[in-house]
């Protein structure tokens, strides 16, 4: 009913280029200077902010890259359509059953910025990198702007807009201290505008629509659609389009989750907040509404923890995660991050020892903000969230009775071991 | 005029702090911690000797 993106999106339909152009019909081509500016004031009236978990305005990050052209250097257009979050779905949904709207928004942005090559970054030998080369291939002779697929180690950082960039430009897909910032100085030292592929899918279908269109629903300060990976009980792990705002409460109901059999609910992913229930299911998923309870949207992940797994346990599993797949460049990550795994390792599994916990505040309050990037801020965000959320849990295990589910299997998805790979280029 | 530390750069050889006891602390692990706070200018040129005695060249002095 409010799906744009995943309109008439189904595994039973294909996702061609035929298909994309009976959906939607053609991407109205933006020839003259005039028509670009038209299309940069569509695109601020329309309030896009992005999706890939700033949630920046996508109109005023467009105008800076825009306005180093005039400087000289012809921009780039960088698509993130990297996912290295191990519970996002959605950039993987997107690609493979709806390639062309990306692609669409590809050729939009290119144009209004001014670009002349641009360049998608998916996960490395995943099946999105064939489905989008594919579709690269369906409309190559038609591109204004030639678009180049790359396949990206699947790091949980490498996904970092400046490591991205530091990677395409022949480096480790490692965070980069900055500035400069890829809009100043990016790929080939050229401004560099860096978006996630639903961004881009949504101004392909503003560039059709029109800004009216685009804030005719939503929230009114963040209007649109949204993109959300969901899992929860009974056993439902999917992606669903819902109008910004849309409640989490709303959101598990109209993905067939059970929100009261769920003990807990993490957003934001594994950088985001772990909210009790209650305050949960009460809370719209927009960038402010989730402010205001001390969390964040991000990249648009809903997880409602069942009843029958152990939040202590599942924290200590992704802090494990977190501090595993620390670049290993800044040392406050290096040494902070695996200290505090140690310490939910045996708040988890025991032997615990009264001393650690004074250590693990102060561990999680001076890793905060001391890296490259944002990595030791999202591990602590998330770590310290799940001590507030799972108070009750965290007594027990200090007083060594651990809950009933403590050793159960994991929950929340992670990487298998087969799946992590050791390089960076 | 700010004092930051690229963080890559940083090795935790700990000049800067003791060059710049007034401003920079170090961590458990031996790397500074700054507050990203104006730096006072009866410390400036202390911030200039600790930013150019780095071994790392970590200490990043900003005018602003």
């Amino acid at each position: 009913m409010t799906a744009r993106l995943l309109a008439g999106v189904d595994v039973a339909v294909d996702a061609s280029l035929a298909t994309h152009l009976d959906r939607h019909g053609r991407l109205p081509p933006l020839r003259t200077p005039g028509e670009r500016a038209g299309m940069l004031d569509t695109l601020d009236r329309s309030g896009l902010l992005g999706r890939g978990g700033a949630g920046f305005p996508a109109g005023r990050k467009m105008r800076t890259v825009a306005a180093g052209s005039k400087r000289g250097a012809r921009p780039v257009v960088l698509a993130n359509g990297c996912e290295g979050e191990p519970a996002s779905r959605k950039d993987t949904v997107l690609l493979t059953r709806a390639p062309h709207l990306v692609l669409d928004g590809i050729q939009t942005a290119a144009m209004m910025v001014g670009a002349d090559e641009a360049h998608l970054v998916v996960q490395r030998g995943s099946a999105t990198s064939t489905a989008v080369r594919h579709a690269v291939s369906e409309r190559a002779r038609t591109d204004a702007v030639c678009v180049t697929v790359h396949e990206l180690p699947h790091r949980y950082v490498a996904s970092e807009e400046s490591a991205l960039v530091q990677w395409l430009n022949g480096g480790e897909a490692k965070p980069a201290f900055t500035p400069p910032r890829p809009f100043e100085r990016g790929v080939a030292g050229r401004p560099t505008l860096v978006n996630n592929v639903e961004t881009l899918a949504h101004l392909a279908l503003l560039a059709r629509h029109g800004a009216e269109w685009f804030r005719r629903v939503g929230d009114p300060d963040e209007p649109g659609t949204l993109l959300v990976s969901v899992a929860g009980p009974p056993d439902v792990r999917r992606v669903i389009e819902v109008p910004t705002g849309t409640t989490v409460g709303d959101l598990l109901t109209r993905a067939g989750c059970d929100p009261t059999a769920a003990q807990a609910v993490l957003v934001g992913g594994y950088f985001g907040t772990w909210l009790p229930t209650g305050l949960a299911l009460h809370t719209p998923l927009s960038h402010r509404g989730l402010r205001a309870v001390g969390g964040a949207l991000g990249a648009g992940i809903v997880a409602a923890l069942p009843r029958s797994s152990c939040g202590v346990t599942e924290t200590a599993r992704v802090a494990a995660y977190l501090a595993a797949e620390s670049a290993g460049q800044c040392g406050p990550c290096i040494n902070g991050l695996p200290a505090i795994a140690d310490a939910l390792r045996r708040l988890a599994r025991g032997p615990w020892d009264e001393r650690l916990a004074p250590a693990l505040d102060r561990w999680l309050a001076v890793v905060n903000g001391r890296g490259a990037c944002r990595h030791p801020d999202g591990a602590t965000r998330f770590v310290a969230s799940a001590l507030a959320t799972f108070s009750d849990d965290v007594t027990a295990h200090r007083s060594g009775r651990p809950c009933a589910a403590s050793g159960t299997p994991g929950w929340l998805p992670l990487p298998s071991a087969r799946q992590a790979e050791p390089g960076w280029r | 005029m700010r004092v930051r530390v690229n963080p890559i750069a940083c090795v935790a050889h700990g000049v800067c702090a003791e060059l710049l006891p007034e401003w920079v602390e170090l961590d458990e692990w031996g790397y500074p911690v700054l507050d990203g706070e104006p730096l006072p200018a009866q410390l400036v040129t202390h911030a200039r000797r600790a930013a150019a005695a780095c071994p790392a060249r970590a200490v990043v002095l900003s005018e602003d």
